[in-house]
């Protein structure tokens, strides 16, 4: 028997997420923000610290935006094998993404053609990133992305014998690089494994596990600590200017790949890293 | 902290020195990648600017629309080097500082060293907190452009860093050389 889910109980859903997602900075991420604010050795990046500890309290007490780039909505789908959705699903979507900026007073900020640049004036397209799962219900993640940090983000196909290291060397690489252009204290999401568009996608996903999780594999929960202390050793801190705040935090998601290739993709993101689910 | 008033005089930005926090007031103008691209194609074809450069701070900013009762929506910083291409023919026009997020090109920094100007770090995602700094916003042209379009700000106090001085000094660099030759000297005591 398959449950039934309006098409337009998913728009009402996206178009609240969206709005949230863009107010309320998740707790896992608030909570290190605050933490880093305490612990930062050097005094002008203490400042800094907390002037976006302040922010993130005005944005959710005044109901304003954390940030004026409220992004491209990127969206995330499990819909459960059981469920018979009434309408159009990937219309229904988009309608949320565009109710939600709308009517939330979020900035539009997708253009229709990359080329020929003109503002779709209501921030749709989403993103969308759709997978069947077991059950009968759907989970709807609104993942807003800024641009500032995402041009910052890299993918590469390493060799092989490229290992560990490799992996190592080009995640400090694509931080050095980056500078103080993402505004850190950066989060970076690392894919690894896969080919070149899965990569890609893991490490847009591992930016949405939770700061206080590790990899759930041992030998990957090492090299996240691994990389996430020489992240921090580099000095950029909060927006370059200097300090030990670089990255609030990093996960890696792993897949298996092909016997010739080792793909890896940085997706950079700053500390608005937000994301805001709901189960129906 | 040093209180400045916008538009700044020549003294104003040759007196500031990379690393100092400040606090702006007065007007300042936003203008970012489209803008910049219509500005330097009135330029080319002999045309007056819609605001008159000299003295005058661009803010590389695009905010979220404005709620009722409120005078803008969230607006924090954009990345600056997008601009890099576009803005020594501005400091050729008077341009005196620029607010953004990021390092600048060589290029931006010889023109601003030429021309006596300042480029300001604001604090990249501070957006709502940036709002509070805002008293007054008009849209000046090209409304078309939506959150790109030029609008004017009337500040009261944005807490602002400076980022690259007048003399070509580089925030970016000093600090972070500054940050890691106190922990090589363990100067930051038992917070490491």
């Amino acid at each position: 028997m398959m449950r039934e889910i309006n098409a337009s109980l998913i728009t009402e859903t996206i178009a609240r997420l969206c709005v949230e997602a863009n107010r309320n900075l998740p707790g896992d991420v608030c909570a290190v923000l605050h933490r880093s604010a305490q612990e930062e050795p050097f005094a002008p990046a203490r400042d800094i610290l907390e002037l976006l500890v302040k922010n993130e309290g005005i944005a959710r007490e005044s109901c304003m935006p954390i940030c004026q780039d409220t992004g491209m909505a990127v969206v995330f789908a499990e819909v459960g094998q059981e469920v018979h959705i009434a309408g159009d699903f990937e219309a229904a979507v988009h309608e949320g993404v565009r109710r939600g900026y709308v009517d939330g007073l979020l900035r539009k900020s997708v253009v229709a053609d990359p080329l020929r640049r003109v503002n779709t004036k209501d921030n749709t397209p989403a993103i969308l990133h759709t997978r069947l799962v077991p059950g009968d219900r759907i989970t709807l993640t609104v993942a807003p992305k800024g641009f500032g940090s995402e041009n910052m983000s890299r993918l590469a196909m390493l060799t092989p014998a490229a290992g560990v290291q490799g992996v190592k060397d080009f995640v400090l690489e694509t931080v050095r690089l980056a500078g103080a252009n993402p505004c850190p204290p950066m989060v970076l999401g690392i894919g690894i494994g896969g080919d070149f568009e899965q990569v890609a996608e893991l490490a847009k996903r591992a930016l949405m596990v939770p700061l206080d999780e590790s990899n759930p594999d041992p030998f990957y929960a090492e090299l996240e600590q691994a990389l996430l202390s020489a992240v921090n050793e580099t000095g950029i801190g909060p927006q370059g200017l200097g300090g030990k705040t670089t990255c609030l935090g990093l996960h890696i998601l792993q897949k298996p790949t092909h016997i010739a290739g080792l793909p890896v993709a940085v997706n950079v993101s700053c500390h608005v890293t937000r994301h805001a689910t709901e189960t129906l | 902290m040093k209180k400045l008033n916008a538009p700044l005089s020549r003294e104003d930005a040759l007196s500031l020195r990379a690393g100092e926090h400040i606090l702006l007031s007065g007007t300042v103008y936003t203008a970012r990648d489209a803008a910049h691209l219509r500005m330097l194609e009135l330029l080319r074809e002999g045309k007056a600017l819609p605001v008159e450069l000299e003295g005058q701070v661009i803010y590389y900013a695009g905010p979220t629309p404005t709620p009722e009762g409120k005078p803008v929506g969230s607006i924090g910083p954009t990345t600056s080097v997008r601009m890099d291409a576009m803005t020594p023919a501005l400091l050729a026009q008077g341009l005196r500082g620029m607010i953004g997020k990021g390092g600048r090109s060589p290029e931006v920094v010889e023109a601003m060293k030429a021309h006596g100007a300042v480029y300001f770090a604001a604090v990249g995602g501070a957006a709502a907190l940036m709002a509070s700094c805002v008293t007054a916003l008009e849209v000046i042209c090209w409304e078309d452009l939506g959150p790109e379009s030029v609008k004017k700000l009337t500040l009261k106090e944005l807490p602002l860093v400076v980022a690259i001085d007048a003399q070509g000094n580089d925030a970016f660099r000093l600090g972070q050389a500054e940050y890691l030759e106190g922990i090589r000297n363990s100067e930051f005591g038992i917070r490491n």
